[in-house]
Protein backbone atom coordinates (compact mmCIF):
# COMPACT_ATOMS: atom_id res chain seq x y z
CA UNK A 1 0.00 0.00 0.00
CA UNK A 2 1.36 3.75 -0.54
CA UNK A 3 2.04 5.96 1.91
CA UNK A 4 -0.88 8.34 1.18
CA UNK A 5 -3.48 5.40 0.50
CA UNK A 6 -5.71 7.31 3.28
CA UNK A 7 -5.48 10.47 2.11
CA UNK A 8 -7.92 12.85 1.31
CA UNK A 9 -5.67 15.36 -0.10
CA UNK A 10 -6.31 16.74 -3.27
CA UNK A 11 -3.17 18.11 -5.07
CA UNK A 12 -3.97 21.36 -6.76
CA UNK A 13 -2.52 25.26 -7.42
CA UNK A 14 -5.38 27.44 -6.13
CA UNK A 15 -6.15 30.12 -3.82
CA UNK A 16 -7.22 27.78 -1.51
CA UNK A 17 -4.68 25.37 -1.04
CA UNK A 18 -2.59 28.30 -0.89
CA UNK A 19 -4.22 29.69 2.18
CA UNK A 20 -1.98 28.74 5.55
CA UNK A 21 -3.57 25.95 6.91
CA UNK A 22 -4.44 27.85 10.46
CA UNK A 23 -6.53 29.94 8.52
CA UNK A 24 -8.41 27.06 6.96
CA UNK A 25 -8.86 24.92 10.18
CA UNK A 26 -10.31 27.77 12.08
CA UNK A 27 -12.62 28.64 9.11
CA UNK A 28 -13.43 25.11 8.92
CA UNK A 29 -14.64 24.81 12.37
CA UNK A 30 -16.22 28.66 12.74
CA UNK A 31 -18.16 27.83 9.80
CA UNK A 32 -19.45 24.52 11.22
CA UNK A 33 -20.13 26.42 14.27
CA UNK A 34 -21.98 28.90 12.31
CA UNK A 35 -23.99 26.29 10.48
CA UNK A 36 -24.42 24.70 14.00
CA UNK A 37 -26.24 27.79 15.62
CA UNK A 38 -28.64 28.42 12.70
CA UNK A 39 -32.57 28.39 13.99
CA UNK A 40 -34.70 25.43 12.61
CA UNK A 41 -35.95 26.14 9.45
CA UNK A 42 -33.54 28.63 8.27
CA UNK A 43 -33.68 27.46 4.77
CA UNK A 44 -32.30 30.54 2.90
CA UNK A 45 -29.56 30.76 5.55
CA UNK A 46 -28.58 26.74 4.79
CA UNK A 47 -29.37 27.47 1.54
CA UNK A 48 -26.04 30.25 1.00
CA UNK A 49 -23.73 27.91 3.24
CA UNK A 50 -23.89 25.37 0.67
CA UNK A 51 -23.36 28.21 -2.16
CA UNK A 52 -20.25 29.21 0.16
CA UNK A 53 -19.10 25.36 0.39
CA UNK A 54 -19.61 25.16 -3.90
CA UNK A 55 -17.93 28.78 -4.57
CA UNK A 56 -14.70 27.01 -2.10
CA UNK A 57 -15.21 23.78 -4.38
CA UNK A 58 -14.86 25.81 -7.54
CA UNK A 59 -12.32 27.93 -6.03
CA UNK A 60 -9.77 25.16 -4.76
CA UNK A 61 -10.61 23.55 -8.34
CA UNK A 62 -12.19 20.43 -7.49
CA UNK A 63 -15.45 20.85 -8.91
CA UNK A 64 -19.07 21.57 -8.10
CA UNK A 65 -19.99 17.46 -6.87
CA UNK A 66 -16.51 16.96 -5.01
CA UNK A 67 -18.15 17.45 -1.37
CA UNK A 68 -21.69 15.97 -2.64
CA UNK A 69 -20.26 12.66 -3.31
CA UNK A 70 -18.61 11.64 -0.25
CA UNK A 71 -20.94 13.63 2.41
CA UNK A 72 -23.41 11.16 2.73
CA UNK A 73 -20.82 9.21 5.15
CA UNK A 74 -23.12 10.86 8.74
CA UNK A 75 -26.94 9.58 6.76
CA UNK A 76 -26.86 6.47 8.74
CA UNK A 77 -26.69 8.49 12.02
CA UNK A 78 -29.85 10.50 11.22
CA UNK A 79 -31.55 7.29 12.39
CA UNK A 80 -31.06 8.86 15.62
CA UNK A 81 -32.40 12.11 15.22
CA UNK A 82 -35.63 10.64 13.38
CA UNK A 83 -36.78 10.27 17.02
CA UNK A 84 -36.88 13.89 17.43
CA UNK A 85 -39.95 13.76 15.10
CA UNK A 86 -41.63 12.27 17.71
CA UNK A 87 -40.02 14.47 20.75
CA UNK A 88 -40.98 17.90 20.67
CA UNK A 89 -44.47 18.82 21.40
CA UNK A 90 -46.58 20.95 18.84
CA UNK A 91 -49.14 20.44 15.73
CA UNK A 92 -49.87 16.44 15.38
CA UNK A 93 -49.96 15.15 11.63
CA UNK A 94 -49.88 11.67 12.31
CA UNK A 95 -49.75 8.97 15.13
CA UNK A 96 -48.37 5.62 15.52
CA UNK A 97 -48.85 3.45 18.56
CA UNK A 98 -45.96 0.53 18.67
CA UNK A 99 -46.54 -1.17 21.93
CA UNK A 100 -46.70 0.58 24.96
CA UNK A 101 -45.36 3.48 22.90
CA UNK A 102 -47.83 6.34 21.53
CA UNK A 103 -45.57 8.37 18.98
CA UNK A 104 -47.25 11.47 17.93
CA UNK A 105 -45.64 13.01 15.13
CA UNK A 106 -45.54 17.02 15.05
CA UNK A 107 -44.92 19.38 12.44
CA UNK A 108 -42.60 21.43 14.84
CA UNK A 109 -40.58 17.95 15.40
CA UNK A 110 -40.36 17.34 11.10
CA UNK A 111 -38.66 20.83 10.96
CA UNK A 112 -36.13 19.67 14.01
CA UNK A 113 -35.71 16.73 11.91
CA UNK A 114 -35.22 17.83 8.79
CA UNK A 115 -32.94 21.16 10.43
CA UNK A 116 -30.49 18.78 12.53
CA UNK A 117 -30.00 16.90 9.31
CA UNK A 118 -29.12 19.88 6.88
CA UNK A 119 -27.14 21.10 9.61
CA UNK A 120 -25.31 17.92 9.59
CA UNK A 121 -24.53 17.67 5.96
CA UNK A 122 -23.45 21.32 5.28
CA UNK A 123 -21.13 20.63 8.65
CA UNK A 124 -19.52 17.22 6.64
CA UNK A 125 -19.12 19.26 3.50
CA UNK A 126 -16.35 21.94 5.01
CA UNK A 127 -14.65 19.09 7.21
CA UNK A 128 -14.46 17.01 3.82
CA UNK A 129 -13.63 20.03 2.06
CA UNK A 130 -11.22 21.06 4.93
CA UNK A 131 -8.58 17.66 4.67
CA UNK A 132 -9.17 18.07 0.16
CA UNK A 133 -7.05 21.03 0.53
CA UNK A 134 -4.52 20.42 3.08
CA UNK A 135 -2.31 18.04 3.03
CA UNK A 136 -2.71 16.17 6.95
CA UNK A 137 0.77 16.91 8.12
CA UNK A 138 0.18 20.61 7.53
CA UNK A 139 -3.25 20.26 9.29
CA UNK A 140 -1.43 18.68 12.02
CA UNK A 141 1.04 21.43 12.29
CA UNK A 142 -1.61 23.71 12.03
CA UNK A 143 -2.94 22.30 15.28
CA UNK A 144 0.44 22.60 16.31
CA UNK A 145 0.31 26.48 16.30
CA UNK A 146 -3.11 26.76 17.37
CA UNK A 147 -1.84 25.10 20.80
CA UNK A 148 -2.73 21.39 20.41
CA UNK A 149 -0.21 19.56 22.96
CA UNK A 150 2.38 18.95 21.48
CA UNK A 151 2.55 15.31 22.57
CA UNK A 152 -1.18 14.90 21.46
CA UNK A 153 0.18 16.41 17.55
CA UNK A 154 3.07 13.98 18.12
CA UNK A 155 1.28 10.96 18.54
CA UNK A 156 -1.16 12.24 15.62
CA UNK A 157 1.83 12.10 13.26
CA UNK A 158 2.88 8.92 14.00
CA UNK A 159 -0.25 7.58 13.66
CA UNK A 160 -0.76 9.18 10.12
CA UNK A 161 2.65 8.12 9.17
CA UNK A 162 2.39 4.03 10.54
CA UNK A 163 -1.17 3.82 9.63
CA UNK A 164 -0.72 2.48 6.41
CA UNK A 165 1.77 0.11 7.53
CA UNK A 166 -0.38 -1.35 10.11
CA UNK A 167 -2.79 -1.62 7.35
CA UNK A 168 -0.99 -3.67 5.18
CA UNK A 169 -0.22 -6.30 8.48
CA UNK A 170 -3.99 -6.26 8.61
CA UNK A 171 -4.67 -7.04 5.02
CA UNK A 172 -2.03 -9.84 4.64
CA UNK A 173 -3.31 -11.20 7.87
CA UNK A 174 -6.93 -11.48 6.56
CA UNK A 175 -5.77 -12.88 3.23
CA UNK A 176 -3.95 -15.49 5.37
CA UNK A 177 -7.53 -15.84 7.39
CA UNK A 178 -9.18 -16.42 4.01
CA UNK A 179 -6.59 -18.21 2.05
CA UNK A 180 -7.06 -21.04 5.16
CA UNK A 181 -11.15 -20.98 5.39
CA UNK A 182 -12.15 -22.26 1.94
CA UNK A 183 -15.44 -23.17 1.40
CA UNK A 184 -16.69 -26.51 -0.52
CA UNK A 185 -19.86 -26.04 -2.49
CA UNK A 186 -22.53 -27.73 -0.01
CA UNK A 187 -20.52 -27.76 3.32
CA UNK A 188 -20.94 -25.61 6.27
CA UNK A 189 -17.39 -23.71 6.83
CA UNK A 190 -15.91 -22.38 9.52
CA UNK A 191 -16.29 -22.70 13.19
CA UNK A 192 -19.24 -21.20 16.23
CA UNK A 193 -19.36 -17.22 16.39
CA UNK A 194 -17.18 -18.14 19.52
CA UNK A 195 -14.27 -19.66 17.60
CA UNK A 196 -14.75 -16.74 14.51
CA UNK A 197 -14.35 -14.23 17.56
CA UNK A 198 -11.32 -15.89 18.98
CA UNK A 199 -9.67 -16.09 15.41
CA UNK A 200 -9.94 -12.30 15.02
CA UNK A 201 -8.97 -11.61 18.84
CA UNK A 202 -5.51 -13.64 17.95
CA UNK A 203 -4.97 -11.53 14.46
CA UNK A 204 -5.30 -8.25 17.25
CA UNK A 205 -3.18 -9.48 19.20
CA UNK A 206 -0.42 -10.71 16.43
CA UNK A 207 -0.92 -7.42 15.07
CA UNK A 208 -0.27 -5.67 18.46
CA UNK A 209 2.70 -7.37 19.13
CA UNK A 210 3.90 -6.97 15.49
CA UNK A 211 3.05 -3.46 16.27
CA UNK A 212 4.51 -3.18 19.49
CA UNK A 213 8.23 -4.90 18.40
CA UNK A 214 7.78 -2.29 15.23
CA UNK A 215 7.71 0.41 17.51
CA UNK A 216 10.97 -0.35 19.53
CA UNK A 217 12.84 -0.45 16.23
CA UNK A 218 11.67 2.75 15.03
CA UNK A 219 12.52 4.43 18.29
CA UNK A 220 16.12 2.90 17.95
CA UNK A 221 16.57 4.55 14.40
CA UNK A 222 14.90 7.53 15.29
CA UNK A 223 17.49 7.57 18.56
CA UNK A 224 20.42 6.97 16.03
CA UNK A 225 19.27 9.92 13.83
CA UNK A 226 19.53 12.03 16.27
CA UNK A 227 16.08 12.50 18.03
CA UNK A 228 15.44 14.42 21.11
CA UNK A 229 11.68 14.33 21.61
CA UNK A 230 10.98 17.16 19.33
CA UNK A 231 9.49 16.76 15.28
CA UNK A 232 11.13 19.27 12.98
CA UNK A 233 9.45 21.10 10.73
CA UNK A 234 10.89 22.01 6.91
CA UNK A 235 7.50 24.17 6.34
CA UNK A 236 7.47 27.38 9.08
CA UNK A 237 4.17 28.66 8.06
CA UNK A 238 3.46 32.58 8.28
CA UNK A 239 0.38 34.36 7.93
CA UNK A 240 0.25 36.38 4.68
CA UNK A 241 -2.23 39.60 3.13
CA UNK A 242 -4.08 36.52 1.33
CA UNK A 243 -4.38 34.72 4.63
CA UNK A 244 -6.03 37.44 6.53
CA UNK A 245 -8.09 38.46 3.51
CA UNK A 246 -9.36 34.91 3.49
CA UNK A 247 -9.96 35.14 7.28
CA UNK A 248 -12.11 38.23 7.08
CA UNK A 249 -13.93 37.29 3.84
CA UNK A 250 -14.95 33.73 5.81
CA UNK A 251 -16.17 35.79 8.94
CA UNK A 252 -18.05 38.03 6.76
CA UNK A 253 -19.62 35.16 4.72
CA UNK A 254 -20.62 33.65 9.09
CA UNK A 255 -21.84 36.82 9.55
CA UNK A 256 -23.89 36.93 6.41
CA UNK A 257 -25.34 33.73 7.23
CA UNK A 258 -25.84 34.29 10.90
CA UNK A 259 -28.04 37.60 9.59
CA UNK A 260 -30.04 35.32 6.99
CA UNK A 261 -31.03 33.21 9.14
CA UNK A 262 -32.64 35.09 12.01
CA UNK A 263 -33.72 37.66 10.25
CA UNK A 264 -35.24 36.84 6.78
CA UNK A 265 -37.86 33.85 7.52
CA UNK B 1 -10.49 0.85 2.30
CA UNK B 2 -13.15 -1.63 4.37
CA UNK B 3 -13.84 0.46 7.13
CA UNK B 4 -16.78 0.90 8.70
CA UNK B 5 -18.06 3.64 10.65
CA UNK B 6 -19.95 2.66 13.96
CA UNK B 7 -22.92 4.14 15.00
CA UNK B 8 -21.02 5.86 17.58
CA UNK B 9 -19.07 8.63 16.12
CA UNK B 10 -21.33 11.33 16.30
CA UNK B 11 -21.36 13.79 13.24
CA UNK B 12 -21.76 17.55 13.40
CA UNK B 13 -25.35 19.19 13.88
CA UNK B 14 -26.40 16.19 16.04
CA UNK B 15 -25.82 17.53 19.68
CA UNK B 16 -26.71 21.08 20.64
CA UNK B 17 -23.62 23.98 21.43
CA UNK B 18 -24.05 23.32 25.08
CA UNK B 19 -23.93 19.91 25.09
CA UNK B 20 -20.87 19.63 22.72
CA UNK B 21 -18.70 22.55 24.43
CA UNK B 22 -19.35 20.56 27.56
CA UNK B 23 -18.25 17.88 26.61
CA UNK B 24 -14.99 19.60 25.06
CA UNK B 25 -14.40 21.30 28.40
CA UNK B 26 -14.52 17.47 30.27
CA UNK B 27 -12.44 16.04 27.64
CA UNK B 28 -9.84 18.35 27.47
CA UNK B 29 -9.29 18.57 31.50
CA UNK B 30 -8.81 14.64 31.42
CA UNK B 31 -6.53 14.57 28.35
CA UNK B 32 -4.28 17.34 30.15
CA UNK B 33 -4.00 15.29 32.93
CA UNK B 34 -3.16 12.64 31.03
CA UNK B 35 -0.48 14.15 29.25
CA UNK B 36 0.67 15.25 32.28
CA UNK B 37 0.77 11.89 33.81
CA UNK B 38 2.25 10.05 30.89
CA UNK B 39 4.98 12.56 30.56
CA UNK B 40 5.84 11.92 34.20
CA UNK B 41 6.26 8.73 34.60
CA UNK B 42 7.32 7.47 31.04
CA UNK B 43 10.16 9.16 28.74
CA UNK B 44 10.48 10.49 25.26
CA UNK B 45 10.68 6.71 24.29
CA UNK B 46 6.63 6.48 25.36
CA UNK B 47 5.98 9.17 22.37
CA UNK B 48 6.54 6.97 19.43
CA UNK B 49 5.12 3.70 20.86
CA UNK B 50 2.12 5.60 21.62
CA UNK B 51 1.80 6.76 18.02
CA UNK B 52 2.05 2.97 16.61
CA UNK B 53 -0.07 2.20 19.24
CA UNK B 54 -2.61 4.42 18.02
CA UNK B 55 -2.38 3.11 14.26
CA UNK B 56 -2.64 -0.39 15.90
CA UNK B 57 -5.72 0.54 17.43
CA UNK B 58 -7.00 2.39 14.37
CA UNK B 59 -5.83 -0.87 12.30
CA UNK B 60 -7.00 -3.42 14.27
CA UNK B 61 -11.03 -1.79 13.85
CA UNK B 62 -10.42 -3.14 10.39
CA UNK B 63 -10.13 -6.73 11.39
CA UNK B 64 -13.66 -8.15 11.28
CA UNK B 65 -15.21 -11.72 11.71
CA UNK B 66 -18.64 -12.12 10.32
CA UNK B 67 -21.62 -12.86 12.76
CA UNK B 68 -24.86 -13.59 11.41
CA UNK B 69 -27.12 -12.31 8.68
CA UNK B 70 -24.15 -10.21 7.04
CA UNK B 71 -23.32 -7.79 10.26
CA UNK B 72 -19.69 -8.26 11.60
CA UNK B 73 -18.12 -7.68 14.59
CA UNK B 74 -15.15 -5.52 15.52
CA UNK B 75 -13.01 -3.64 17.72
CA UNK B 76 -13.74 -0.17 19.25
CA UNK B 77 -9.87 -0.88 21.32
CA UNK B 78 -10.79 1.38 24.68
CA UNK B 79 -10.65 -1.22 27.05
CA UNK B 80 -7.78 -3.22 25.30
CA UNK B 81 -5.54 -0.74 24.97
CA UNK B 82 -6.18 0.28 29.02
CA UNK B 83 -5.20 -3.00 29.63
CA UNK B 84 -2.18 -3.21 27.31
CA UNK B 85 -0.73 -0.03 27.69
CA UNK B 86 -2.46 1.43 31.51
CA UNK B 87 -5.25 3.83 31.37
CA UNK B 88 -3.33 7.43 30.73
CA UNK B 89 -1.50 6.51 27.77
CA UNK B 90 -4.56 4.76 26.76
CA UNK B 91 -6.78 8.10 26.81
CA UNK B 92 -4.14 9.45 24.64
CA UNK B 93 -3.89 7.51 22.40
CA UNK B 94 -7.67 6.84 21.70
CA UNK B 95 -7.90 10.72 21.60
CA UNK B 96 -5.59 10.66 18.81
CA UNK B 97 -7.43 7.50 16.83
CA UNK B 98 -10.57 9.83 17.46
CA UNK B 99 -9.25 12.98 16.22
CA UNK B 100 -7.71 11.40 13.06
CA UNK B 101 -11.09 9.36 12.38
CA UNK B 102 -12.58 12.81 12.46
CA UNK B 103 -10.15 14.89 11.17
CA UNK B 104 -9.22 12.72 8.18
CA UNK B 105 -12.65 10.79 7.21
CA UNK B 106 -14.84 12.36 8.71
CA UNK B 107 -16.16 9.98 10.61
CA UNK B 108 -17.60 12.21 13.61
CA UNK B 109 -17.85 15.82 13.34
CA UNK B 110 -15.11 18.40 14.25
CA UNK B 111 -17.30 20.91 16.88
CA UNK B 112 -18.58 17.57 18.67
CA UNK B 113 -14.71 15.69 18.87
CA UNK B 114 -15.11 16.40 21.87
CA UNK B 115 -18.08 13.97 22.81
CA UNK B 116 -16.87 11.59 20.84
CA UNK B 117 -13.47 11.17 22.31
CA UNK B 118 -15.24 11.51 26.04
CA UNK B 119 -17.13 8.43 24.99
CA UNK B 120 -15.32 5.91 23.05
CA UNK B 121 -11.80 7.66 24.48
CA UNK B 122 -12.07 8.12 28.08
CA UNK B 123 -15.11 6.59 29.15
CA UNK B 124 -14.43 3.19 27.76
CA UNK B 125 -10.77 3.12 29.25
CA UNK B 126 -11.75 3.98 32.52
CA UNK B 127 -14.65 1.66 32.74
CA UNK B 128 -12.57 -0.61 30.72
CA UNK B 129 -9.34 0.01 33.08
CA UNK B 130 -11.77 0.36 36.17
CA UNK B 131 -13.46 -3.21 36.02
CA UNK B 132 -10.21 -4.96 34.74
CA UNK B 133 -8.39 -3.22 37.89
CA UNK B 134 -10.36 -5.34 40.22
CA UNK B 135 -8.94 -9.06 39.16
CA UNK B 136 -5.20 -7.17 39.24
CA UNK B 137 -4.00 -9.90 41.49
CA UNK B 138 -5.99 -13.07 40.59
CA UNK B 139 -5.14 -15.82 38.28
CA UNK B 140 -5.02 -15.88 34.89
CA UNK B 141 -8.60 -17.05 33.35
CA UNK B 142 -10.41 -14.94 36.51
CA UNK B 143 -7.97 -11.53 34.93
CA UNK B 144 -9.73 -12.89 31.56
CA UNK B 145 -12.97 -13.29 32.43
CA UNK B 146 -13.18 -9.84 34.08
CA UNK B 147 -11.18 -8.63 30.86
CA UNK B 148 -14.15 -9.94 28.80
CA UNK B 149 -16.69 -8.05 30.95
CA UNK B 150 -15.15 -4.91 31.20
CA UNK B 151 -14.64 -4.76 27.55
CA UNK B 152 -18.57 -5.83 27.04
CA UNK B 153 -19.40 -2.91 29.75
CA UNK B 154 -17.42 0.09 28.06
CA UNK B 155 -19.16 -0.32 24.78
CA UNK B 156 -22.55 -0.32 26.88
CA UNK B 157 -20.68 2.59 28.46
CA UNK B 158 -20.09 4.55 25.20
CA UNK B 159 -23.54 3.69 23.77
CA UNK B 160 -25.47 5.36 26.92
CA UNK B 161 -23.25 8.36 27.12
CA UNK B 162 -24.11 9.20 23.41
CA UNK B 163 -27.58 8.60 23.73
CA UNK B 164 -27.97 10.67 26.39
CA UNK B 165 -25.82 13.38 24.82
CA UNK B 166 -27.97 12.68 22.05
CA UNK B 167 -31.42 13.44 23.67
CA UNK B 168 -29.86 16.51 26.00
CA UNK B 169 -29.24 17.66 22.68
CA UNK B 170 -32.90 18.15 21.44
CA UNK B 171 -31.83 15.29 18.86
CA UNK B 172 -33.17 11.86 20.01
CA UNK B 173 -36.03 10.67 22.23
CA UNK B 174 -35.08 9.37 25.32
CA UNK B 175 -37.55 6.26 25.52
CA UNK B 176 -36.51 4.93 22.01
CA UNK B 177 -33.19 5.96 21.92
CA UNK B 178 -31.65 4.58 24.89
CA UNK B 179 -33.01 0.84 24.46
CA UNK B 180 -32.10 1.22 20.61
CA UNK B 181 -28.43 2.13 21.08
CA UNK B 182 -28.16 -0.62 24.46
CA UNK B 183 -29.65 -3.22 22.30
CA UNK B 184 -27.78 -2.91 19.18
CA UNK B 185 -24.23 -2.54 21.09
CA UNK B 186 -25.36 -5.38 23.69
CA UNK B 187 -24.19 -7.52 20.41
CA UNK B 188 -21.79 -5.29 19.07
CA UNK B 189 -20.14 -5.42 23.31
CA UNK B 190 -20.21 -8.95 22.72
CA UNK B 191 -17.80 -8.82 19.76
CA UNK B 192 -15.75 -6.24 21.73
CA UNK B 193 -15.33 -9.06 24.41
CA UNK B 194 -14.23 -11.83 22.26
CA UNK B 195 -11.83 -10.03 20.31
CA UNK B 196 -10.92 -8.63 23.35
CA UNK B 197 -10.21 -11.69 25.20
CA UNK B 198 -8.50 -13.59 22.42
CA UNK B 199 -5.93 -10.96 21.97
CA UNK B 200 -4.94 -10.81 25.70
CA UNK B 201 -5.17 -14.53 25.64
CA UNK B 202 -2.57 -14.57 22.21
CA UNK B 203 -0.24 -11.74 24.12
CA UNK B 204 0.11 -13.30 27.30
CA UNK B 205 1.18 -16.87 25.83
CA UNK B 206 3.24 -14.87 23.20
CA UNK B 207 4.51 -11.67 25.24
CA UNK B 208 4.11 -12.62 28.99
CA UNK B 209 6.38 -9.70 30.11
CA UNK B 210 4.23 -6.67 28.28
CA UNK B 211 1.20 -7.72 30.80
CA UNK B 212 3.08 -9.16 33.53
CA UNK B 213 5.96 -6.72 34.02
CA UNK B 214 3.21 -3.88 34.95
CA UNK B 215 5.34 -0.76 35.74
CA UNK B 216 3.03 0.66 38.54
CA UNK B 217 4.06 3.90 37.70
CA UNK B 218 2.62 3.70 34.26
CA UNK B 219 -0.65 1.98 35.36
CA UNK B 220 -3.14 3.20 37.04
CA UNK B 221 -3.94 2.71 40.83
CA UNK B 222 -6.80 1.66 43.03
CA UNK B 223 -8.87 5.17 42.38
CA UNK B 224 -9.44 3.70 38.42
CA UNK B 225 -11.07 0.82 40.32
CA UNK B 226 -13.17 2.92 41.93
CA UNK B 227 -14.29 5.06 39.17
CA UNK B 228 -14.76 2.59 36.44
CA UNK B 229 -17.00 0.81 39.15
CA UNK B 230 -18.78 4.09 39.74
CA UNK B 231 -19.23 4.61 36.07
CA UNK B 232 -20.63 0.97 35.62
CA UNK B 233 -22.99 1.39 38.55
CA UNK B 234 -24.44 4.70 36.53
CA UNK B 235 -24.76 2.77 33.29
CA UNK B 236 -26.98 -0.02 34.81
CA UNK B 237 -29.03 2.56 37.27
CA UNK B 238 -29.54 4.50 34.55
CA UNK B 239 -30.60 2.64 31.41
CA UNK B 240 -33.50 0.98 32.57
CA UNK B 241 -34.83 4.03 34.41
CA UNK B 242 -34.68 6.02 31.04
CA UNK B 243 -36.25 3.18 29.36
CA UNK B 244 -38.87 2.26 31.58
CA UNK B 245 -39.41 5.79 33.30
CA UNK B 246 -38.22 8.58 30.94
CA UNK B 247 -40.19 11.35 33.00
CA UNK B 248 -37.88 10.97 35.54
CA UNK B 249 -34.99 11.92 34.02
CA UNK B 250 -36.67 14.31 31.73
CA UNK B 251 -37.37 16.23 35.07
CA UNK B 252 -33.92 15.64 36.64
CA UNK B 253 -32.49 17.25 33.64
CA UNK B 254 -35.04 19.91 33.42
CA UNK B 255 -34.28 20.21 37.06
CA UNK B 256 -30.75 21.04 36.08
CA UNK B 257 -31.81 23.34 33.28
CA UNK B 258 -30.31 21.27 30.75
CA UNK B 259 -33.47 20.38 28.71
CA UNK B 260 -34.66 24.30 27.69
CA UNK B 261 -30.54 25.38 26.72
CA UNK B 262 -30.41 22.28 24.59
CA UNK B 263 -33.66 22.35 23.04
CA UNK B 264 -34.01 25.99 21.91
CA UNK B 265 -32.21 28.80 23.27
CA UNK B 266 -28.92 27.99 22.20
CA UNK B 267 -29.64 27.75 18.62
CA UNK B 268 -30.94 31.44 18.83
CA UNK B 269 -28.15 33.34 20.49
CA UNK B 270 -29.27 36.91 19.62
CA UNK B 271 -32.54 36.97 18.89
CA UNK B 272 -34.05 40.18 17.74
CA UNK B 273 -30.75 41.41 19.25
CA UNK B 274 -31.24 40.21 22.59
CA UNK B 275 -29.24 37.59 24.41
CA UNK B 276 -31.75 34.84 25.99
CA UNK B 277 -30.32 34.59 29.18
CA UNK B 278 -30.55 38.11 30.17
CA UNK B 279 -34.25 38.30 28.59
CA UNK B 280 -35.40 41.36 26.92
CA UNK B 281 -33.48 44.20 28.91
CA UNK B 282 -31.94 47.11 27.54
CA UNK B 283 -28.54 45.48 28.89
CA UNK B 284 -28.85 42.53 26.59
CA UNK B 285 -29.54 44.94 23.40
CA UNK B 286 -26.37 46.45 24.25
CA UNK B 287 -24.36 43.11 24.72
CA UNK B 288 -25.90 41.68 21.41
CA UNK B 289 -24.57 45.24 19.66
CA UNK B 290 -21.30 44.94 21.69
CA UNK B 291 -20.78 41.21 20.13
CA UNK B 292 -22.05 42.47 16.60
CA UNK B 293 -19.62 45.25 17.04
CA UNK B 294 -17.12 42.99 18.10
CA UNK B 295 -17.67 40.08 14.75
CA UNK B 296 -17.15 43.39 12.52
CA UNK B 297 -14.19 45.09 14.14
CA UNK B 298 -12.82 41.15 13.47
CA UNK B 299 -13.16 41.60 9.98
CA UNK B 300 -12.01 44.88 9.65
CA UNK B 301 -8.42 44.03 11.72
CA UNK B 302 -8.34 41.27 9.38
CA UNK B 303 -8.69 43.45 6.60
CA UNK B 304 -5.87 45.89 7.97
CA UNK B 305 -3.71 42.75 8.16
CA UNK B 306 -4.40 41.79 4.30
CA UNK B 307 -3.79 45.13 2.80
CA UNK B 308 -0.65 46.54 5.16
CA UNK B 309 2.54 45.91 3.54
CA UNK B 310 4.22 42.88 3.71
CA UNK B 311 7.33 43.20 6.15
CA UNK B 312 10.35 42.28 4.56
CA UNK B 313 10.82 40.93 1.16
CA UNK B 314 7.51 39.20 0.19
Amino acid sequence: MHSDAFDRYHAGVSLIHRLDPRVKVLVAVGFILTVVLLPDGAWLAFLIAWGFILTASLLSGLGLGFTLRRSFIALPFALAAVTAIFSIPGTALWTWQIGPLELTATTEGLLRFVSIVIRSWLSIQAAILLVAVTQFPDLIHALEHLHVPAMLTTIVAFLYRYLFVLTDEVFRLMRAREARSATLPGQKSGGSLFWRGRIAGNMAGQLFLRSYERSDRIYNAMLARGYTGQLRTLHPHAMTRADWLAGALALTAMLILQIAGRFSL
Amino acid sequence: MNYSPTLMHIPDGFLSLAVALICWAVMVAVVAVAIRKTNHALGQKQVPLMGIMAAFIFAAQMINFPVAGGTSGHLLGGALAAIVLGPWPAVLVMTSVIAVQGLLFQDGGLLVMGANILNMGILTVAVGYGIFRLAANRGKGTRLVVAGLAAWLSVMTAALATSLELWLSGTARLDIVVPAMLFVHTLIGIGEALITVAALTFIMQVRPDILGGESASAKGGIGWAVTGVLIALAVVVISPLASADPDGLERVAEDMGFINTGQAALFNIIPNYTLPFLGPTPLSTILAGVIGMLVVLGIVFMLGRALRKPVGKS
